[in-house]
């Protein structure tokens, strides 16, 4: 590299091509807002339980073992899809409230974090809320 | 050391290296438990121990892009720092806040956690790799501003290189990302898009222009070749960087509610990010070989083309490996990620930090390079670590491979746990291969006392 290639054209180069890419980028951004509300299901989001169930999936690190949408850890299943998996938000609230304090000997296991009824309610209908966004068909199946 | 405030870049780098020996610590628990399940149940659950694991990788990677910043500014600014005493009380304040975090995770249930430190306030806790508490954040933006402050100061009162300029950039570009962390909107498919703009806009973005400026500067002193070529070099590499990186957001983009046309846009640039890293590597070895002296450092000198090698095989190979949509449609969320996470990690950031700190330590202790035996020991650490963290990667994307055939791709699709059984094996061969890795650690800092003839400065 060398001749007429210098450093401040180089630079220029720089300068020019982030900031047109980033444009491009901001341009993608804003289609992505205009076309979202299609397939995020933001409707649902006028009950509040779906709000106070976001806020204990948060507050309790459910995504430091799950994914979502598989985002997450790898230590636990896909959740995004838990309430298609399981067949009821009712069996998903079942299995959050029977996990052993003391765990599973040898195996991982969910600690038992104690939630009353209206948390698991909200936790369920989150998770509800998560697995109707429509997600380009992902997972490949059911098991997540 | 030419200017007397650089050594304020000393306690950064120790600072670094203890938060690294936590991260791998918690590490090797977390591997372990992935196969012991029960392993320190309900004490420290694998959740707890990750936050742990990621959250000191950040944190001491953050400090040793500030120590980085400390040592060479001054250097590249002709100048002394702005303010010495701004940089030692923000240290201490960093890692304070750094400690009482780490505490609070290991300490209280989370949920309490969160109550205690004003969650409700301000909902910004539990997403991944941003789980500090509000209070943290916050001080995270007051210190990273105040950096800032002192930084931006000290190279404008001097001589304004593109090391430095690249470096200011990437720096303000890491604080400016942070604050989306902030933004935490009810709308799953909202939270993770905007996410994306601190994880993504960082590691594949931002860091790499820190990343190359550490580089540079390391290459200018270690070889003598002209700042003229270096510095062309460095602008080419930031271009590609973010040319491809930025777009290169869509790959996170395919699964997650947004529209389809980001596996389009997402997939083609991505696909390019891994030329960046392969002129990274290029450039280290091309200004190696025309090196103008020879420097007595040579352990530095390994550190910086490994910092090219490694960080092309794992953020480049490995992250194109599973970039494209229709391959990861179904590896999206598996081992595949962790493995690539790992190397892309250590190659890129981890071996960066480490090379500063490898040609800086010395002259912060008085002398050009370090003894012959103490540099023996830390290729030797530099040989272990890397070594392991190569095996660790092959059999994450072993056992991710098997995970995707399992569960995703055979004709019955077996569920989580069923096929984490099965794929065991290579889990137990990850966190042996881990042990080796603590073990290239404790040589590493091992070689820090190591004594024998040395070079004065």
């Amino acid at each position: 590299m060398s001749g007429s290639f210098t450093t401040t054209t180089a630079r220029n180069i720089f300068y020019g091509g982030t900031l047109f890419f980033l444009l491009v980028f901001l341009a993608l951004t804003f289609q992505n807002e205009q076309i979202i509300p299609q397939r995020d299901q933001r409707e649902m989001l006028s009950n509040p339980q779906i709000a106070a169930g976001k806020k204990l999936w948060e507050t309790n690190n459910c995504v430091g073992c799950h994914t979502l949408l598989g985002e997450g850890a790898y230590f636990a299943p896909e959740l995004g899809n838990v309430v298609v998996r399981m067949g009821s938000k009712e069996a998903v609230k079942a299995f959050i409230q029977s996990r052993p304090a003391e765990g599973v000997p040898g195996r991982r296991s969910m600690p038992q974090f104690g939630f009353s009824d209206q948390d698991l309610d909200n936790i369920a209908a989150f998770l509800d809320y998560v697995s109707k966004i429509n997600a380009a068909k992902w997972p490949p199946n059911v098991q997540g | 050391m030419q200017y007397k405030s650089q050594a304020v870049a000393k306690p950064y780098f120790i600072g670094a290296l203890a938060l690294f020996v936590a991260q791998i610590l918690f590490g090797l628990v977390m591997g372990l438990q992935y196969v012991v399940g029960d392993f320190l149940f309900p004490h420290i659950p694998f959740n707890v121990a990750r936050m742990v694991h990621t959250n000191a990788l950040i944190v001491w990677l953050l400090m040793g892009f500030m120590g980085a910043a400390y040592y060479l500014v001054p250097e590249e600014s002709e100048t002394e720092l702005f303010s010495p005493k701004l940089a030692i009380a923000l240290f201490w304040i960093f890692l304070v806040a750094a400690g009482l975090t780490v505490v609070g995770y290991l300490t209280v249930p989370y949920a309490t956690l969160a109550k205690m430190t004003g969650n409700d306030l301000l909902p910004t806790m539990g997403r991944e790799f941003l789980e500090q508490p509000l209070l943290t954040k916050m001080g995270i933006v007051v210190v990273a501003l105040a950096f800032l402050f002192n930084i931006t100061m000290t190279v404008l009162k001097g001589r304004k290189t593109a090391i430095n300029t690249v470096l200011l950039l990437g720096l303000w570009g890491l604080a400016v990302m942070f604050l989306f962390s902030f933004y935490n909107p009810d709308n799953v498919v909202k939270d993770k898009f905007y996410w994306w703009w601190v994880v993504h806009l960082w590691v594949e973005g931002v860091w790499e222009l820190i990343l190359g400026a550490i580089l540079a500067f390391v290459l200018i002193k270690i070889t003598g070749v002209d700042r003229e070529v270096i510095e062309k070099w460095l602008y080419v590499i930031i271009t590609l960087t973010l040319v491809t990186g930025i777009i290169g957001t869509g790959h996170h983009y395919y699964w997650i509610g947004t529209p389809e046309y980001w596996q389009v846009w997402g997939g083609i640039f991505s696909a390019l990010e891994p030329i960046p890293f392969f002129a990274l590597t290029l450039f280290a070895f091309n200004m190696v070989n025309r090196r103008r002296r020879e420097h007595p450092n040579k352990a530095a000198t390994l550190w910086a083309l490994g910092t090219g090698v490694m960080s092309f095989l794992g953020a480049g190979v490995w992250g194109f490996l599973h970039t494209l949509a229709p391959v990861n449609y179904y590896t999206h969320g598996t081992q595949i990620t962790a493995a690539h996470g790992h190397m892309a990690f250590y190659g890129a950031y981890v071996m960066v930090v480490l090379t500063i700190i490898s040609y800086a330590m010395p002259l912060l202790r008085g002398r050009a390079a370090n003894s012959n035996k103490a540099q023996v020991a830390e290729m030797w650490s530099f040989w272990l670590m890397t070594i392991s963290i190569t095996f660790i990667t092959l059999f994450l994307t072993a056992a991710g491979i098997l995970q995707v055939w399992l569960q995703r791709v055979s004709d019955n699709p077996m569920p989580f746990m069923v096929a984490q059984d099965q794929v065991a094996l290579f889990y137990w061969m990850r966190e042996w291969t881990g042990v080796v890795f603590l073990v290239g650690l404790v040589v590493y800092l091992w070689s820090f006392f190591v004594k024998g003839e040395e070079k004065a400065a």
